[in-house]
């Protein structure tokens, strides 16, 4: 893929939380790009970083959070070092996000319309009536049910769902460049959320919009993504296309995720669960991080694994996996 | 089996009936009905309509200018009790439901015009209070840090001071008259609603939809103007209304030693304090503002309550 086409490119992102006594790592040292029409999953467990790196790159890290090196580069911009009223222009207009909870993400007391309208007027500089117009549009876009009542109630007379497809309305009205969903459908239940996932894939068709998906479920990231970042303990573990690391996952904690994922009509006495559970963050061990519950170390096992940290190797196109036991098997 | 089916399908058709039926119920709507569930609520609003009612219609209801004296023009005594013709008063003389004061005018006008002079005291006193706390109890929070910390301790300070003291101490400074003394009692006020915005607006701070709109792309003054603050208001709307009763009550006090309302003024704190030394002579001069002082004040403690019942959600029956 050529490098003129990719959209959004983070470059060695390391973000730090400061505690009482010392600062923990929450994403160390990772590296991704996205291209224009191409949807890129990052999957890991709860407390890996998915969503700390996703707030980094929008600039929303809390107060007791700040990025220690790396660069976001977002058209010829890097995304950490411009300034804040650049950035507001930037955010909504070019790169937007979505959240888990649509329930609470929404502003209780402004009314649907003015709500999506008001995307219009900061970014766009409409008139109110042009930009409820507009507003009544995107919501036509993303399928809401009598969008002309819905204009005028409040978020709290949704459903989740509903709300939900407003957000993207709202997120998606300047046609952005890239679209960071964190987790939008882990509040959903199932059926809403394949709507959703159809709709953003189906909006996407349209508006060529990079998507970085954020989930823990690799269900969705089987339906959605073109490519896949595994997470773990702030480093990616595993990048490569959704094919070749479905297919053939080399980071035995990609494996040991594929086979956690209960198979509907299989009778199991118990689900495949990794054993153990994640370091914590400021407790973690030398070598590998995920040593510890590795279930290969059994059979075949390197020194290095409990003494250096593994890079990543690259295996073939674009695929990587983090792991010492795999470098020797390409 | 085929029973079952049937009642199944009658029930969700009823239920979907009932929700065609249902027509959205607007928040205001909704917020007075609960208004009125309460029997505080009631009451409240309608003392507060009545003092109301009195204020605006006083030049129709009282008989009498409020400053004009009556010395010469009927034949009246000084602080004369009152002369209520259905309670046996000789019909020839003039009626005064109130009686006379010291200076010969009705009492019964003084108070009715006295009612506009507390609720206009009680009305902007807290709207100057609120702005200015708001304000900078919002910026406290909003921006953190330095700004914080200078706000609140400016808030500590004047907290520190009992409220009518602080508020005699700047009339003192500031000369006795009625806006002064509103200023006063306003700036004593201030703090509360700072402390409260200033709560109310680091827990809205946090929650998702301001983030939301941060990845929209909302400016920080967007954000703390129609995000933030109108998301944090509920609690000090109630504070508010429980404010403007004791703002009436602290005007009061201060005309009543003197610092606020100036006389021939009719205001009810005045107009007690001025009289006060013939209770036993001619009690009908302070029993009268007395309860008008009271009425205006209960029903606005009773609304304020009602009001935080109803705006809260967790009280929902």
């Amino acid at each position: 893929m050529s490098k003129q086409s990719a959209q959004l490119e983070v470059k060695n992102l390391t973000t730090c939380f400061r505690t009482g006594t010392e600062n923990v790592t929450a994403v160390d040292d990772i590296s991704f790009s996205v291209n224009k029409g191409e949807t890129l999953c990052i999957v890991g467990e709860s407390g890996c970083g998915k969503s700390v790196s996703a707030l980094s790159i929008m600039g929303l890290l809390p107060p007791a959070g700040y990025v220690k090196s790396g660069s976001v580069n977002f058209q010829n911009n890097n995304l950490l070092s411009v300034s804040s009223s650049q950035l507001e222009k930037l955010r909504g207009n070019r790169i937007s996000m979505i959240f888990q909870d649509p329930g609470s993400s929404l502003n209780p007391v402004m009314k649907i319309g003015d709500q999506v309208g008001e995307i219009f007027r900061i970014h766009l500089k409409m008139s109110k009536k042009e930009s409820l117009e507009k507003a009544l549009g995107m919501l036509k876009q993303v399928e809401i049910p009598d969008p002309e009542s819905r204009m005028l109630t409040y978020p709290h007379e949704l459903s989740g769902g509903m709300a939900q497809r407003v957000m993207i309305a709202m997120a998606l009205s300047c046609n952005p460049d890239i679209l960071i969903a964190d987790e939008p459908t882990t509040a959903l239940d199932v059926t809403i959320q394949s709507q959703i996932l159809n709709l953003m894939t189906q909006i996407q068709k349209k508006t060529e919009t990079a998507i970085i998906l954020i989930t823990h479920d690799l269900g969705v990231v089987a339906e959605m993504a073109d490519k896949v970042l595994v997470m773990y303990c702030g480093q990616i573990v595993e990048h490569g296309d959704v094919k070749t690391v479905f297919n053939s996952p080399v980071h035995p904690y990609t494996k040991a995720l594929m086979k956690s994922i209960p198979i509907i009509g299989k009778k199991t006495k118990k689900l495949d669960a990794i054993p153990g559970r994640v370091p914590s963050l400021d407790m973690l061990p030398k070598g590998c991080r995920f040593e510890q519950r590795c279930s290969e170390k059994n059979i075949q096992i390197t020194p290095d694994c409990q003494g250096r940290i593994p890079p990543i190797f690259n295996l073939n196109n674009n695929h990587g996996s983090r792991c010492w036991l795999k470098k020797e098997n390409q | 089996m085929n029973k079952l089916g049937r009642v199944s399908e009658n029930l969700s058709k009823n239920l979907d009936e009932d929700l065609l039926l249902q027509e959205p119920v607007s928040v205001w709507k909704r917020i007075y009905k609960r208004l009125m569930s309460r029997r505080s609520g009631k009451i409240g609003l309608f003392l507060i309509g009545f003092v109301f009612f009195i204020a605006v219609a006083a030049p129709i209801i009282a008989p009498y200018d409020p400053q004009q004296v009556l010395i010469g023009k009927e034949k009246v005594k000084k602080r004369e009790a009152p002369c209520i013709h259905m309670l046996g008063c000789d019909i020839s003389k003039p009626a005064h439901l109130m009686g006379i004061d010291g200076n010969f005018r009705d009492q019964y006008s003084r108070i009715i015009y006295g009612s506009r002079i507390s609720l206009s005291i009680g009305f902007s006193t807290v709207s100057f209070a609120v702005i200015g706390g708001v304000l900078l109890g919002a910026l406290a929070a909003f921006f953190g840090g330095w700004i914080d910390n200078i706000i609140m301790r400016i808030m500590d300070v004047i907290l520190g001071f009992p409220s009518l003291l602080l508020a005699i101490a700047i009339v003192a400074v500031l000369g006795p008259g009625i806006r002064n003394a509103l200023l006063a009692i306003a700036i004593v006020t201030l703090p509360a609603y700072a402390r409260l915005t200033r709560a109310s607006v680091l827990s809205v701070k946090e929650l998702d939809f301001v983030k939301a709109s941060i990845t929209l792309g909302a400016s920080p003054t967007r954000l703390l103007l129609s995000r933030i603050l109108p998301n944090s208001l509920t609690p000090v709307v109630v504070l508010a209304t429980l404010g403007i009763a004791t703002a009436i009550l602290d005007a009061a006090g201060l005309s009543f030693l003197g610092l606020g309302a100036q006389p021939p003024t009719p205001e009810w704190g005045t107009m007690l304090g001025s009289e006060r030394n013939q209770v036993f002579s001619a009690p009908h001069l302070v029993f009268f503002p007395g309860i008008a002082i009271m009425i205006t004040v209960l029903g606005f403690n009773l609304f304020g309550d009602g009001l935080r019942d109803a705006l809260d959600p967790r009280l929902n029956n």
